[in-house]
């Protein structure tokens, strides 16, 4: 199998200058892969470093130190170092990222927001939205707030329109941040069979899930991200 | 992904006789990306964008473009026509204050129409056309083509100025504060404009925004300036997210929470 993420030896702390050069120390050490059609989960107490692992991988923080090894076009590239246009590329068409929250751009449609990773491919307006409604139906979002602004959505509508928008794409990697949090059974159910078609389509999945029906039945593995705990180290 | 930058800026620095307008600053843009220089009032932003934008001649360094042909050329070697002619078609600015960039006494249609004259458009009607997509395009009722912009609403006129900008199809569009006193909701409105038509037009843009929510909606990398330098920069939502550097850190946490 392939393994189109490897992280070695990543090391985050934040320095917050306004208070003084405080230093608090985030994670260290973290080393781990993952191979095509696998689905890791990262699991630990809260404020562990779960989400700040995933935003280091996606580019969104700075690293001190390591290497967070992409297969981007049959290039090995590392995130840590890599260029903000070689991140944005590797974003467009090789690594996608279902946030906990979705932020939303004034007067876009719900529609639009999930067609917008396939128009920044290239799929003309028309086949996007297509296959935009087609996620979103899947989703069970009401087909009368396709055409508004997810702003005033609720969180689970947010939520799900987030979703259809990360998974709409062919990306080799996919990072998931608790995609299931506001959703009702039905939709859980949705997203597992989501993920699911991804594992069989070979993508490889790094998510956090709290819900431990959820994560029984997507996790092929999981990563404890207390093991990475600098405190846990000094102790 | 294009390899070639469109724009290069070399160790431009512009000094006010002992006071430092902007020093030392270098970077690249490549087409279709969005650039964010932000600060507070002061820092050099506004100096740095004229010094690259041919408006302000920086006391030191260079300024590249890659023109049409495929070759670069330094803005500050280049004849003053040929800069303005530059200026008025492969280029646009965006100013804060629209009566700067606009004709505020002849007719909105004339105000978009007018930088195609400039590319060599000489037919009434087919200016007078162009124009009227245009204004569409901006969200400029039809039935105000022959309205002077005196008559318009400073959102209004904002849209104009970006009207009559991007008729000729440029590459390259500086903005200054282009929402800058506007009201929230009509800064929201022009937002969403600027953005649709940077990414329809794939437009490489150099946006000075004092506002960090505006750099983070348009931009996809920016550069934060402080007495003149740029003290830190990378992609937009790393610097937003992850500031380094003590002053990115105070302006981020200074952002109010709505």
């Amino acid at each position: 199998m392939p393994t189109p993420l490897v992280v070695s030896d990543v090391k985050k702390s934040f320095i917050m200058h306004l208070r003084g050069g405080l230093v608090l120390p985030v994670v260290t050490d973290v080393n781990f892969s993952v191979a095509s059609g696998e689905c890791a989960v990262l699991s630990g107490p809260s404020g562990v470093g779960k989400s700040s692992i995933l935003k280091m991988l996606y580019g969104n923080y700075a690293v001190d130190n390591g290497q967070i090894l992409v297969s981007h076009e049959g290039r090995t590239l590392d995130m840590a170092t890599a260029s903000p246009r070689t991140i944005l590329d590797i974003r467009k068409k090789t690594m996608g990222y279902v946030s906990q929250f979705l932020r939303t751009v004034p007067r876009v449609s719900a529609l639009d927001v999930v067609a917008e990773p396939l128009t920044a491919r290239g799929m003309g307006q028309e086949e996007a939205r297509e296959r935009a409604g087609e996620m979103l139906s899947m989703l069970n979002l009401p087909k009368a707030l396709w055409q508004l602004p997810p702003s005033t959505f609720s969180g689970g509508e947010q939520q799900r329109v987030n979703i259809a928008r990360g998974f709409i794409t062919d990306h080799r990697i996919l990072l998931v941040d608790e995609p299931t949090a506001s959703l009702d059974a039905m939709n859980r159910g949705v997203v597992e069979e989501l993920i699911a078609a991804k594992k069989r389509d070979g993508v490889a999945i790094i998510g956090i899930f709290h819900d431990l029906d959820v994560r029984e039945k997507v996790a092929d593995r999981l990563i404890d991200v207390s093991a990475f705990s600098p405190r846990k180290k000094a102790a | 992904m294009t390899d070639t930058p469109l724009f290069k800026v070399n160790g431009v620095s512009k000094f006010y006789g002992a006071r430092t307008g902007c020093a030392d600053v270098s970077f690249e843009l490549y087409p279709g990306e969005v650039l964010a220089i932000v600060g507070e009032s002061g820092s050099g932003k506004t100096t740095l964008l004229n010094c690259v934008s041919t408006r302000l001649p920086p006391s030191a360094g260079s300024v590249e473009y890659r023109m049409r042909d495929g070759q670069f050329r330094d803005l500050y070697r280049m004849s003053e026509a040929e800069r303005r002619f530059l200026m008025r078609t492969d280029w646009g600015f965006v100013h804060q204050n629209p009566a700067d960039g606009l004709r505020m006494t002849v007719s909105a249609g004339a105000n978009a129409g007018e930088r195609l004259m400039a590319i060599g458009q000489r037919h009434y009607g087919n200016i007078r056309s162009t124009a009227a997509e245009w204004l569409e395009r901006v969200e400029i009722s039809i039935d105000r083509i022959d309205d002077q912009p005196r008559a318009f609403s400073g959102g209004m006129r904002q849209r104009l100025q970006i009207a009559r900008n991007l008729i000729t199809g440029p590459r390259l569009v500086f903005m200054d504060e282009p929402t800058g006193g506007l009201d929230v909701s009509v800064q929201a409105r022009l937002l969403d404009l600027i953005r649709s038509l940077v990414n329809d037009l794939g437009l490489a843009v150099i946006i000075v925004t004092h506002d960090l929510a505006v750099a983070r909606l348009l931009s996809h990398r920016m550069m934060v300036m402080r007495n003149g330098r740029v003290i830190e920069s990378g992609l937009t939502d790393r610097v937003l997210d992850d500031p380094r550097e003590p002053y990115t850190q105070l302006l981020v946490s200074s952002i109010l929470q709505v």
